[in-house]
């Protein structure tokens, strides 16, 4: 049942340079399971030397087939599933599922639980960008500012823990707002977070932006054109850093964005080195975004009220008949959505995510398709690697920012 | 809603003769198949969506014939607006043109659709799958492909399901 | 102590062969870098700063089967990685033992469908479940030494 089948190189005749066929070129494969592959990731490089002439990328060793499994189910269920697609901006993915149905049953979202999505996704980038500079850093050989990100990550953990009780997949926010309210403790923890953490920032950057080993490493290493980062579609870091100011979180708002005042950073050199400096930038952007949701923090209920969407709270539930009715047919059946698609993007710490819904009239989703940013940024892999050595291509898949669960669903 | 998009679709509306449904402030083209790559094209050279953001079919079996929508999701970074295209391809050895020359990073969305759905793409450059194994057979994401669910082990199934699943030894 | 004053002070100390090695065994287990998913963030936490794995003997994770003895299968295994992951098995030399971390190896977890194997000890014999989703960095501590108590356990005839 588990013998492996090979793909062999007549398949892979169209991809490979005539080099390759006639043996003059070697075909190496940099295996499923790699140290600096993040992951599951597949590549078959064709290497003349240290030189790359081709690399191509296998993907689908992480499919969960989590499309069709979430047809299966309903929508409070399904929501289970979303955290596990992008698993290290799990609140991000619960965000668009939510704005998605949100959208579709035209549910409104009380103030307090916009100004809170806000405060806890900005959280998440944060935490997201911390794994990505201790894994890149570490693939480069720098392996103290891996233990330093992920104990400041450990901060916003608990901080996330707090909130909804569990440090990972949190599926805290739910159609109509979010699951519970935040405890007292969490503004306390939130600021005392903001003031350790902009020091800690520079701490990283000491440690890398003028090292010249990393310059090294970075500089000149994966220059990607603006006109060829729009042509493949790039979103995210890698397109701001290659001189185009585009973030979903300014152009089309959600969730309240246009009321906050942030920057956009963007490089002109779109090199490895680029990359990293936008991202150190957005951190500390996100910073901002998160001490002026915590100051503008309204009173007020966190999930919408309407009965036909949202369950009703369980002190109601022996008091009015109308409560029980709709808490039995909301957790036995489900709640109907229309037979419509919408398409709902947001800004993910990777690029913009989206996920495009159809109802189908019932308490099930007909078809959910995540337009997740790692798959369409990977395949600009090949793009960035030709000519560069085998050692280069490590810094590019760590700058490329890619997490598998993103890439195979 | 953006004038941007109401002129785009009617423009495309009476140059390409397609209809156009909107929701929630979402505009989307019905196109037919041969036409797509000419309206996609139209789309990024003269109303300036150039970005493919997305790409994905539906499958309407068995209530609908055609039975798969394809649909693209366009996006435009000077106007900040998006439009959606429905192409519908029916179900007898379905294929489409490729729009992989206006958009390149078709490339592994259309991979994707074939592998889930079993459309095919006129034109591709490299039509293989892409998440399932090499040799896998059917595409899962078609509605008459089952989940594949396997029964959960309880306690008062658990015998029974203890001697017949396969548990490696060794 | 007073092992050492009837042996008349000769500097050696007499112990069961079994005790000695399983000791050494448990105490110095490298575990194979077999991260997923999800769960492999976790497992990277708990090699971090906060929860250090190091004090376990676990210092580093190894990249080649060939140097392991613990293999952690952090994270849900696809029907497509499943032969990836029997033929890693294969490569580790004897002794070596299996950990599936978290609900999608131990029994397929969230994910019951065509693509996801629904437990990884379909594939490979497993020494230790630890639950949760991912399970907490102190989980998975409990998880390995629950496996160093079984290894101190193990019996000569056992062995392989």
């Amino acid at each position: 049942m588990f013998d492996k089948t090979e793909v062999t190189l007549d398949e892979l005749r169209h991809l490979v340079s005539s080099r390759a066929l006639e043996g003059d070129t070697v075909l190496l494969n940099m295996g499923p399971q790699h140290p600096s592959t993040h992951g599951v990731l597949r590549l078959l490089l064709e290497l003349d030397g240290e030189v790359v002439i081709n690399v191509i990328p296998d993907i689908g060793f992480l499919h969960t087939g989590i499309e069709k499994n979430m047809e299966a189910k309903t929508y409070e269920k399904a929501a289970v599933m979303t955290d596990r697609l992008d698993y290290l901006n799990n609140l991000g993915n619960n965000l668009v599922y939510c704005l998605a149905i949100e959208k579709l049953v035209d549910l409104d979202v009380p103030e307090r639980a916009q100004v809170l999505r806000v405060l806890m996704v900005e959280l998440q980038r944060i935490s997201s960008h911390l794994v990505w500079l201790g894994t890149h850093a570490l693939d480069l050989a720098a392996m103290s500012v891996f233990l330093y990100t992920f104990r400041e990550r450990e901060k916003i953990l608990d901080i996330i823990e707090m909130c909804s009780g569990q440090r990972m997949m949190a599926t805290y926010f739910r159609p109509g707002g979010l699951w519970r309210d935040v405890p007292e403790e969490f503004e306390a923890a939130v600021r005392d977070f903001l003031k350790i953490f902009p020091p800690r920032i520079d701490e990283y950057e000491a440690l890398l932006t003028k090292n010249p080993l990393f310059l090294e490493r970075t500089k000149n290493i994966g220059v990607l054109s603006s006109e060829d980062a729009l042509r493949w579609g790039i979103t995210g870091p890698i397109l701001r850093a290659s001189n185009v100011a585009h973030d979903l979180r300014k152009a089309q708002p959600y969730s309240g964005y246009e009321q906050y005042e942030f920057d956009i950073p963007t490089h002109t050199d779109g090199d490895t080195y680029a990359r990293y400096v936008v991202r150190m930038e957005e951190m500390r952007q996100s910073v901002r975004i998160v001490q002026q949701a915590l100051d503008r923090l309204p009173g007020g209920p966190v999930r919408s009220n309407n009965r036909k969407y949202v369950p009703p709270p369980r002190s109601e539930l022996g008091v009015s008949m109308e409560a029980l009715i709709h808490h039995f047919k909301l957790w036995t059946e489900g709640f109907p959505v229309p037979k419509e698609g919408v398409y709902v993007a947001v800004e993910s710490p990777r690029g913009e995510l989206g996920l495009y819904l159809e109802g189908d009239g019932g308490p099930h989703p007909y078809r959910a398709y995540w337009r997740t940013p790692s798959f369409v940024n990977l395949q600009i892999l090949p793009l960035l690697s030709k000519g560069h050595l085998v050692a280069d291509l490590v810094a590019l898949i760590g700058t490329i920012d890619i997490v598998l669960g993103d890439v195979d669903r | 809603m953006s004038e941007h998009v109401l002129e785009t679709a009617k423009s495309i509306q009476g140059r390409f003769g397609v209809e156009s449904r909107e929701f929630r402030g979402d505009v989307s083209l019905v196109v037919p198949p041969d036409q797509i790559v000419q309206v996609c094209q139209t789309l990024r050279d003269e109303f300036g969506f150039n970005l493919l953001a997305g790409q994905t079919a539906v499958d309407y079996w068995p209530a609908q014939e055609p039975r798969f929508h394809v649909i693209y999701q366009l996006y435009s970074m000077p106007h900040s607006v998006r439009i959606g295209l429905r192409v519908p391809v029916n179900g007898n050895a379905p294929s489409l043109p490729t729009v992989e020359t206006v958009f390149p990073n078709a490339n592994w969305l259309e991979r994707e659709i074939w592998d889930m759905f079993g459309i095919r793409f006129a034109g591709h450059s490299d039509m293989r799958r892409i998440l399932m194994p090499y040799d896998w057979e059917g595409h899962p994401l078609r509605k008459d492909y089952p989940l594949g669910y396997e029964e959960v082990q309880y306690t008062f199934n658990y015998d029974e399901i203890d001697g017949r699943k396969h548990y490696a030894k060794e | 102590m007073g092992v050492e004053q009837k042996l008349g002070n000769m500097g050696a100390v007499t112990l069961r062969l079994e005790e000695a090695v399983n000791w050494a065994r448990s105490n110095a287990m490298w575990p194979m870098l077999f991260g997923l998913a999800c769960c492999a963030i976790e497992m990277m936490s708990t090699q971090a700063s906060n929860y250090d794995l190091s004090r376990f003997g676990m210092e580093l994770m190894r990249a080649s089967p060939r140097q392991s003895d613990l293999m952690i299968v952090a994270g849900r295994v696809s029907r497509k990685m499943a032969p990836v992951l029997r033929r890693l098995y294969d490569q580790m030399p004897d002794p070596k033992w299996v950990i599936a971390m978290g609900d999608c190896a131990s029994c397929g977890g969230v994910f019951n469908n065509y693509a996801i194997v629904q437990g990884v000890d379909e594939v490979v014999p497993v020494d230790v479940y630890i639950a949760g989703c991912p399970p907490r960095p102190e989980a998975l501590i409990h998880g390995i030494m629950t496996l160093h108590g079984k290894v101190r356990g193990e019996k000569i005839k056992d062995w392989k």
